[in-house]
């Protein structure tokens, strides 16, 4: 392979590599009466990070994540910033799943630096690569090091194109306690090539988007085929952002939406540099119109198969100058006639608890529901676990319906005290209609005193479970991966039709490590000094003091007096 | 026209001495809240409230160090997310809509608070996180939270005390890291944490003296707790009415807050300081200078990429359940070699008779 310097070429007789912005809004009333809203932008551009060359003109694509892509050879990256918690049996599948806190895996590239039997190579560069990303995001994601980063040798395969599949490659990390705040939103709206000032993302206004149930952004770079033959790969940028709004809290209890109620905006114009945008309104429950009412209407409708299920959508197309109307500026309301019809209960969604009693030792339970009547299938469940809560792996338990389940694949890798977590893979059948529960006991460790945070009575987080899946779809999944589809459902490749994947995150657990009190070295040395001093000292000078007696000092006049005799020469009085 | 444009580089000529007459060409500033939980709202508020200011006068986020130890504004318990606000009544709202918080939460400690300062980082540091000042820039550096008789409390845990800093300051001056430093403090008993400085070219400003407390301004009934402390709220009133071009000076500035509305005695040190402070500008240290230099020739920018080789790519099975299952041989319970055990018994009993005697034999049988 010729890694020669490349040769300076007529830029205007070389293609420059195309690259393209698309930008869509979903937006999908919930049952519970609250709203869901999915923004996607999509930078897709025909370069290659890998090569050798140094790219070096950047238009759509940000600067700052295609040098972190170069820089540490980075085949896929996915980071994801939470707060709240998915609530799967009210909300349904989210488009893009994500844990609460902070996540990151990513897919390193096997690179002429660092073949990965040079020990530890891999993980130089993913502690070079959290710094660099959280001076990105504003993110404290230096806290990330090996006792929070596993290795997973079966969940998280590349959602990109590769053929390398070694998990040596891999790193996931989670940082529960992460806070999402505005100062995160901040460098990810940069990141977007019309920046926060046109298009979708003038509705991104923090002060609304934090006062919600649930708000999560992501950004998502992997390479992904060209065309329908797959000879060539272009990377993709992804930035997602879902957020749900509560009834109660945006929208004051009444059940109508409007773009302006749950953004404070209103929508003028596409971006200039974006190929399509789009919002999408789920209107799959309403064929008829009798539940709600959506307007301005519009004629453009639209089918797509995703996540597992054929949904209507009403299209809204932001190039179109018609789509604003007379008043130039689009505000997209929603309003409920009705409140009937059920969710259609999702199939597979997992809970996770913290049983037991005191400071010492404690049960971690999962609970897995399938919901289907007929149908089971297989879920893979990870679990990272910190070392300061020992698992005793003898007592996992796997249970479905009562009886025991056996695991068809365990991969367990123990933790080291302030070195690694535990980590823990199995690949579990889930018996249709039915709870399958996994228990571990665990102990809980005394920390080393300077290892406890500022606020150690706060507890200590330990990270959600990731139970991913191939769940059965009601309708035939579309594998043609390359044929134009909206983004909301291009998002999980699709290699089969009967099924598609999904992953579902638990909630995350707060657990109290013994804590001390750290007032006592203060005390302690405070009576012990104090004692020291009032009974040795004492003792001491009594023992060592001698005692004299002393003249008292003479009066004023005494003195003057015995200054005229020391003149005279006279003995002082 | 030739006449007016000698005018107009002559003029240029003028404002470019002035621009080169203050002694720096840069702006810093470090602004740090050392306070953790909901009741301490108010420090986040005061570093929030300078950090407006100073990038309304134009100093970038990129020259802004922001540290601060708790996060207010998305904590479950502010009624309005996202928002810090100084003003009761929730007039004004210093958190915004852009701000980029460098080191937050946990990340404030003593330790790193001194690393930014020395600029001995670990070298995978992003840049947002460094102060890269050198010999001709002037820092800002703010500091509010919980303090004492010479010491400063960092998260409850942790204090610096006036000597370390002093001697921070005094490694930054050895390794000419600052044209000119301002150093404002907002806590109890301020005035001790300035005593100790022995670096030239240091300014300082406090809320309170020794044996004083500084304290807060006023309660929001919604939110609950102190929006500001006084000082601050009283500098930020003042630093509103500055703007990029204003011709304010320190002198001002050590009269923001008497006795009457602080109630304690804001204090101030300049006998470091080699300019006169009535020749200083506000704008030195919270405005910014920027070098900006115009070109009208193009640059050329050529674009090398080569033509990769064509390969067909695939994309990766999700769940390969039985790649997954096969990835592990069967596990099989290791048992020792046939006859091991009885091998090591015997072995074991004729060590013992051997040393002890065939005596014992007896016993056994």
């Amino acid at each position: 392979f010729d890694t020669s310097a490349p040769e300076t070429v007529d830029p205007s007789s070389v293609p420059q590599p195309k690259d393209d912005f698309q930008e869509e809004l979903v937006i999908r009333p919930l049952h519970s009466g609250d709203i869901y809203a999915s923004f996607q932008f999509r930078t897709v551009w025909e370069t290659d990070f890998m090569r050798g060359n140094k790219v070096s003109h950047y238009r759509l694509f940000p600067k700052s994540l295609g040098q972190v892509i170069s820089k540490f050879s980075v085949r896929e990256l996915h980071i994801s910033f939470t707060q709240g918690y998915w609530r799967t049996m009210q909300w349904g599948q989210p488009f893009q799943p994500s844990p609460p806190g902070a996540e990151l895996w990513v897919w390193f590239q096997d690179s002429a630096e660092c073949k990965v039997y040079a020990a530890g190579c891999v993980d130089g560069t993913w502690k070079e690569l959290t710094n660099v990303l959280s001076g990105i995001f504003c993110a404290s994601l230096n806290f990330i090091d090996s006792t929070n980063t596993v290795q997973p040798s079966a969940s998280f395969k590349p959602l990109g194109i590769g053929n390398e599949t070694d998990h040596r490659f891999l790193r996931y990390a989670t940082l529960p306690r992460e806070i999402v705040c505005t100062e995160n939103l901040t460098p990810w709206k940069k990141l977007l090539p019309c920046g926060s000032k046109a298009g979708l993302a003038v509705l991104l206004k923090s002060e609304k988007l934090f006062h919600s149930s649930f708000h999560s952004q992501a950004v998502h770079i992997r390479p992904v085929c060209q065309d329908w033959q797959c000879k060539t790969t272009s990377w993709e940028l992804r930035q997602t952002l879902n957020v749900v709004f509560d009834l109660h809290n945006s929208a004051q209890g009444k059940r109508e939406w409007s773009l302006f109620k749950m953004f404070s905006r209103t929508l003028t114009e596409a971006c200039p540099l974006a190929s399509s945008s789009k919002i999408y309104i789920d209107i799959t429950d309403n064929p008829q119109g009798e539940q709600f009412e959506v307007s301005p209407a519009t004629p453009l409708l639209s089918q797509a198969v995703v996540l597992g299920d054929r949904r209507t959508f009403s299209v809204y197309d932001l190039t179109q100058q018609i789509t604003f109307g007379t008043v130039r500026s689009l505000n997209l309301l929603i309003r409920w006639k009705s409140s009937e019809g059920d969710m259609l209960r999702p199939l597979l969604h997992a809970e996770r608890y913290v049983a037991g009693y005191g400071l010492q030792t404690g049960e971690i339970h999962t609970l897995m529901y399938n919901n289907h009547p007929y149908r089971s299938f297989p879920v893979l469940l990870l679990d990272s676990v910190p070392w300061y809560l020992r698992l005793y792996i003898h007592t996992l338990t796997v249970t479905s319906k009562g009886k025991d389940n056996k695991p068809s694949y365990i991969h367990y890798q123990p933790s080291k005290d302030r070195l690694r977590p535990h980590l823990l893979e199995m690949l579990v059948q889930l018996p249709p209609n039915s709870v399958t529960e996994v228990t571990v006991q665990f102990e809980r460790a005394l920390l080393k005193w300077t290892e406890y945070t500022p606020d150690p009575n706060h507890g200590f987080y330990v990270g959600s479970s990731v139970i991913s899946s191939l769940v059965p779809s009601i309708v035939a999944m579309d594998t043609n991966s390359t044929r134009e589809r909206p983004l909301f459902s291009s998002f999980f490749p699709c290699k089969e039709e009967s099924s598609y994947f999904v992953r579902v995150y638990t909630e995350p657990l707060l657990v109290n490590l013994p804590t001390p009190d750290f007032s006592m070295p203060y005390n302690v040395i405070c009576l012990t000094c104090t004692v020291v001093a009032v009974g040795y000292g004492s003792l001491y000078n009594l023992l060592t003091r001698s005692f004299q007696i002393e003249e008292p000092s003479p009066g004023l006049a005494k003195r003057i007096a015995n200054i005229i005799r020391k003149m005279r020469g006279v003995p002082p009085l | 026209i030739f006449f007016f444009y000698s005018i107009h580089l002559l003029h240029t000529a003028d404002n470019a001495g002035q621009f080169f007459s203050s002694g720096h060409t840069n702006n810093w500033a470090v602004l740090v809240c050392t306070s953790r939980f909901w009741f301490n709202y108010r420090h986040v508020a005061n570093t929030l409230s300078v950090y407006r200011s100073v990038k309304r006068l134009g100093i970038p986020d990129s020259h802004i160090v922001l540290m601060l130890a708790d996060d207010m504004a998305c904590n479950h318990r502010n009624p309005k997310p996202a928002t810090v606000f100084s003003h009761k009544n929730m007039e004004l709202n210093v958190y915004g809509d852009d701000v980029e918080v460098d080191y937050r939460g946990y990340e404030v400690t003593v330790e790193n608070f001194l690393r930014v300062l020395t600029g001995r980082l670990p070298p995978s540091t992003p840049r947002s996180k460094r102060l890269l000042s050198d010999d001709r820039s002037n820092i800002l550096i703010y500091l509010t939270g919980h303090g004492g008789n010479g010491f400063l409390k960092f998260q409850d845990s942790e204090e610096i005390s006036n000597v370390e800093l002093a001697d921070a300051f005094e490694q930054m001056w050895q390794k000419r890291r600052y044209n000119e430093l301002l150093f404002i403090i907002d806590t109890c008993q301020g005035a001790s944490m300035y005593e100790r400085f022995y670096s030239p070219n240091l300014m300082a400003l406090a809320s309170s003296q020794v044996g004083e407390d500084s304290l807060s301004h006023q309660p929001d009934l919604a939110i609950g707790v102190h929006l500001m402390d006084r000082y601050t709220f009283y500098l930020l009133e003042f630093l509103e009415d500055i703007h990029p071009a204003s011709k304010t000076n320190m002198n001002d500035l050590f009269k923001v807050c008497p006795k009457s509305q602080c109630v304690s005695t804001p204090g101030h040190r300049t006998d470091l300081f080699l300019r006169d402070p009535g020749s200083v500008l506000i704008t030195d240290f919270f405005g910014s200078v920027r070098k900006v230099e115009i070109t009208m020739e193009t640059i050329n920018l050529t674009d090398p990429i080569k033509q990769v080789e064509q390969r067909k790519y695939s994309y990766v099975d999700q769940l390969p359940v039985s790649e997954i299952i096969h990835q592990k041989p069967k596990q099989k319970d290791w048992h020792p070699p046939d006859g091991f055990i009885l091998g090591l018994w015997t072995l074991i009993l004729l060590v013992f008779f051997k040393l002890y005697g065939m005596k014992h034999l007896k016993h056994i049988f």
